[in-house]
């Protein structure tokens, strides 16, 4: 039976972790290779590795840093942020990453999905959507939430789809940071829309918000948050034993 | 030592960290020498059918991996590399694979209920079918970790698991020194590096 993925994301600056706390047993609680491995002892289904560094340095020592997690973490490892060109595909997949997420890349150049999947496969090809709710439908914004590009966003992420991402990563700016749940209507009018995987981001406070997420919507296939995890609010470990408990498929 | 066999064709770093995580002495090549010396082959593969078999052969690995396996090698096939070992794929039309196990991969849509997700992508449990030495240390209804549209048929005599995802899907084979995983064991966590492991730890056999 296919279960349901808990995906922890880490942000990355200058090869270190922005936020996080003290887990027991970490010794380096900004460390991204030890949290990394933290994440996969606890369940983690997946990883995501987001780098919100601008500078060339900072570029290198992100890739460093995806080589030693993919030397010693063996689950699926996605990495986005600065992904821009078809070189930045290989940039990070040469580096241990299995998919890359593109956003506001994909928005200046569209033909980078097309690109990226004929050269890559689909499989690697994650499209990640910042949407809001404006005037009644729901837009693209871009540059981290800030800018509203005025795109539908359930237009764009049926082009996507069409022109090979081969999983969808929603992020609703709505629910982002107010800790009460994901936007189920949102995420429900996507998830309609298109045959590929969707992955919940932005609103989670609480592991009942992902059995609620899971229950209402079952189309959905994995839930990501980044915060609720750093900050220990919710144990991955205890998140999927609940979530079985709820009768919800986790690997445990 | 294994080879990995690189014929342009996805990315082999997480395949070979894995290989080392586990003490195995692996390389990733393309020299038929090597190939020939090596005492295990990884056929790894992502991506869609054709342009794999397409490489295979402009590379001169497909010859090369049908003797190879044919005198009795431990051959492993991961996901589209697994596919590769079959008569056919119906993959965007027609293509000949290696023949080296009988059946076809085809459109896992046709076969599953409509509301399901395509790809099949994440952690499914392994359900045996009969037993290999791959699965010895793996316990039945382990995860494993998937990312396929495409899936082997009519190949139940040498199909060794599958996966449930609406109907039940091919998940490992094996014919005497070749084996194939659909998922990807590299990607599996500490369940992937055993399966790895005892891949590794095969002897040579005859077909």
């Amino acid at each position: 039976m296919i279960t349901k993925r808990i995906i922890p994301c880490l942000d990355v600056k200058n090869g270190r972790v922005v936020k996080g706390t003290n887990f027991e047993g970490l010794k380096d609680v900004n460390d991204p290779v030890e949290l990394a491995g933290y994440y996969s002892s606890c369940g983690a289904d997946e990883l995501v590795f987001y780098d919100i560094t601008a500078s060339h340095e900072g570029r290198k020592l992100f890739t460093d840093i995806l080589v030693s997690t993919a030397s010693k973490i063996f689950i699926p490892l996605t990495v986005g942020g600065g992904i821009n060109t078809v070189a930045d595909f290989e940039r990070v997949l040469g580096c241990g990453a299995d998919k890359v997420s593109v956003n506001s890349g994909a928005i200046r150049d569209p033909q980078l999905i097309p690109d990226a999947a004929n050269k890559y496969g689909s499989q690697c090809v994650v499209l990640s959507v910042d949407a809001k709710r404006v005037d009644g439908s729901y837009h693209v914004f871009r540059n981290g939430g800030r800018i509203d590009t005025g795109m539908d966003a359930l237009e764009w992420i049926r082009y996507g789809v069409e022109h090979g991402a081969g999983e969808i990563v929603l992020n609703s700016i709505d629910t982002d940071g107010v800790k009460q749940g994901f936007d189920l209507e949102m995420l429900e009018a996507v998830n309609r829309i298109v045959k590929v995987p969707v992955i919940a981001s932005g609103g989670a406070g609480s592991a009942e918000d992902f059995v609620t997420l899971f229950k209402t919507l079952p189309g959905i296939s994995a839930g990501l948050a980044a915060s609720i995890f750093h900050y220990g609010e919710v144990s991955i470990k205890e998140l999927k034993e609940l979530l079985q408990k709820e009768g919800i498929a986790v690997r445990l | 030592m294994i080879a990995v066999i690189d014929y342009g064709v996805g990315n082999l770093f997480s395949l070979k960290c894995s290989l080392t995580a586990i003490g195995a002495d692996a390389c990733i090549t393309r020299d038929a020498g090597v190939i020939h010396e090596a005492d295990h082959l990884i056929l790894p593969g992502v991506g869609a059918f054709g342009d794999a078999v397409k490489k295979l052969r402009e590379t001169g690995m497909f010859d090369l991996v049908k003797q190879e396996a044919q005198s009795g090698k431990p051959m492993l096939g991961i996901c589209v590399g697994m596919q590769l070992l079959f008569d056919w794929s119906l993959e965007f039309g027609e293509h000949e694979g290696l023949g080296l196990i009988h059946g076809t991969v085809d459109a896992i849509e046709k076969r599953i209920p409509q509301d399901l997700d395509i790809p099949h992508m994440g952690w499914n449990s392994l359900s045996y079918v009969k037993p290999s030495p791959l699965f010895t240390d793996i316990p039945e209804g382990s995860f494993v970790y998937f990312v396929h549209s495409y899936s082997a048929v009519d190949c139940e005599e040498d199909t060794v698991a599958v996966s449930e995802y609406g109907a039940p899907l091919t998940a490992a084979v094996q014919k005497g020194n070749v084996f194939g995983t659909q998922f990807h064991p590299e990607k599996s966590g500490d369940i992937g590096l055993s399966i790895l492991r005892s891949f590794c730890a095969l002897k040579e056999e005859p077909l």
